[in-house]
């Protein structure tokens, strides 16, 4: 009983660090941009596939492989902003979310076309012997993910609340007049928070390739999973983005384990449709009065 | 020091500008005034490169910046501090005085940047008292000193400043008001003043234009536009029926 909790928990936490990695670069180019860019699946989608396809075909070490797919996957991202985002960057917030939704289904089809339409593996990073904890057998991998994750999350904090370049990109968001006027680029931040949203999706399907298998369309469910992380958590917050992406993973790792894992991508939507009702700015979104 | 000459500005089919000239001299305060609408911010955002001009031309020092970058406008030597403060409400005061001088990176400027922030700290010590707090929680008054400590600290030799007294209190104008001038004496800053308040934006300035729809209606020193009937009875609400 006691171990079989500990087991959902421990496969909750893992997937939900993918929910979290998925759901800070929603929270990045939110942040900065003021939209929200539903192909941030698909960057999760290209780290995974990326790394098999640079390891298998390549034949280049595990290590090697996802570092080049991971920076590959940021310049997509880099790309995207400047061929779909650049050039409608004045009109209406809800244009551009369209816009990113048409590159998602662009980088998919190509995807598909690339690479077919079978599952892929990456082998574990660590082995896979399982340790034994508190009745759970936890593989190695997990401790992978959630450490890069706590990693990641921790660079990111540091690199928003500490660096002059990670505060100008929250003044991008806040008000664009006011950053053009400080001197901000804000072309060049809005270039710059795609690309590194796409590394951190990128490093998220990497990390999640051994658990899960990847596909070409791992990308629409991971980035609604993301989305809802961060809704769950308040958009625009990076810390709450992380801490929702590890709650909805352990959700539906217990709905799965404890009622029907037929249900499991419901469990998620449901508690978030909930919360929604309550606390409509998320966990630790800050209610939206503001004095002027 | 900077100069406009025959300024055409359009919004998309609409004649926002007409062919406004005016100057401001180094160390001058020039007081912009005119109802809403007339066009006024939409000048100043010519000069800070955020509004392209569709003819004339933005001079500074000689140079003309009318096609240069927001940020390059910024570098030589112009901020602005736009209409409703803009301040980066999420962030703290300090992180906004921070991003003031964004154009100052590096770091052999880190020492002369924090300088900057004291003085600023000096200049208006309610600041000082609330620096961690986030910049959206502070009141009116202070979000516009925030907004000219936030412009100064990327240490323009001119400063825009949109509607300073906008939503304020009187008193609380006043002392706006009084620290302008008291930077243009202390520092030798140049002041380009946007005000709808054009008692105040005159009682303070050296010269005033006035903008209606669009064009420059009159000009002049500040004293000749207060006693003149017309500004009298368009923008200060009174005739002097005593002379």
């Amino acid at each position: 009983m006691f171990a079989a909790a500990a087991q959902y928990l421990v496969s909750g936490l893992t997937v939900g660090a993918t929910y979290g990695l998925t759901g800070l670069g929603f929270t990045m180019i939110f942040n900065t941009t003021g939209i929200i860019n539903f192909a941030q699946g698909e960057f999760v989608m290209l780290g995974g596939m990326m790394s098999v396809f640079f390891r298998t075909w390549l034949g280049l070490d595990l290590f090697s492989a996802i570092l080049l797919a991971v920076a590959v996957t940021a310049l997509v991202g880099a790309a995207m902003e400047r061929l779909t985002i650049r050039p409608i960057q004045g009109s209406s917030p809800i244009n551009l979310v369209i816009a990113t939704i048409g590159v998602s289904i662009l980088i998919r089809g190509a995807a598909m076309l690339l690479w077919g339409k079978d599952t892929f593996s990456l082998p574990p990073f660590g082995g896979t012997a399982p340790i034994p904890l508190f009745g759970a057998a936890v593989q190695p991998q997990s401790l992978w993910a959630l450490a890069i994750t706590l990693a990641l999350l921790t660079a990111l904090k540091l690199f928003f609340s500490a660096s002059i370049h990670g505060k100008a990109m929250l003044a991008c968001a806040c008000n664009r007049k006011a950053a053009h006027l400080m001197g901000i680029s804000v072309a060049r931040m809005s270039l710059f928070s795609f690309a590194l949203s796409a590394f951190t999706g990128a490093v998220g399907g990497a990390i999640l390739a051994p658990i899960t298998m990847t596909s070409y369309d791992v990308g629409m469910m991971l980035g609604l999973k993301g989305f809802a992380a961060c809704i769950l958590g308040g958009l625009g917050n990076p810390f709450g983005a992380a801490v929702g992406g590890l709650l909805i993973g352990i959700m539906e790792s217990f709905g799965a384990g404890y009622v029907s894992s037929a249900y499991k991508d419901a469990f998620a939507f449901v508690v978030l449709l909930l919360l929604l009702f309550v606390r409509p700015s998320g966990l630790f979104g800050k209610s939206g009065a503001e004095r002027v | 020091m900077l100069a406009l000459e025959n300024v055409d500005i359009f919004h998309g089919r609409i004649h926002a500008v007409r062919r406004v000239s005016l100057h401001v001299d180094p160390g001058e305060i020039v007081a912009l005034i005119g109802a809403n609408g007339a066009g006024k911010t939409t000048l100043l955002g010519a000069i800070s490169g955020l509004v392209r001009v569709g003819g004339g031309r933005i001079l500074h020092k000689g140079d003309a910046i009318q096609t240069l970058s927001p940020d390059a406008v910024v570098r030589r030597g112009i901020s602005q501090v736009p209409e409703r403060r803009l301040v980066f409400g999420p962030l703290s005061v300090e992180d906004n005085l921070l991003l003031g001088a964004y154009t100052r990176r590096g770091r052999a400027r880190k020492a002369d940047v924090a300088a900057d922030r004291e003085a600023v700290y000096d200049m208006f010590p309610v600041l000082r008292d609330r620096k961690k707090q986030a910049a959206g929680t502070l009141s009116g008054g202070e979000q516009q000193m925030l907004a000219i400590g936030r412009a100064l600290m990327a240490r323009p030799s001119a400063l825009l400043l949109d509607e300073p007294g906008m939503g304020l209190a009187p008193a609380v104008c006043k002392e706006i008001f009084r620290h302008i001038v008291k930077l243009r004496d202390e520092r030798g800053l140049t002041v380009l003043l946007v005000e709808q308040n054009a008692k105040s934006a005159l009682a303070v300035s050296d010269r005033g234009y006035v903008l209606e729809t669009g064009r420059i209606l009159l000009q002049g020193p500040s004293e000749e536009l207060l006693a003149n009937r017309d500004v009298q009875r368009a923008y200060l609400g009174r005739e002097r029926d005593a002379l």
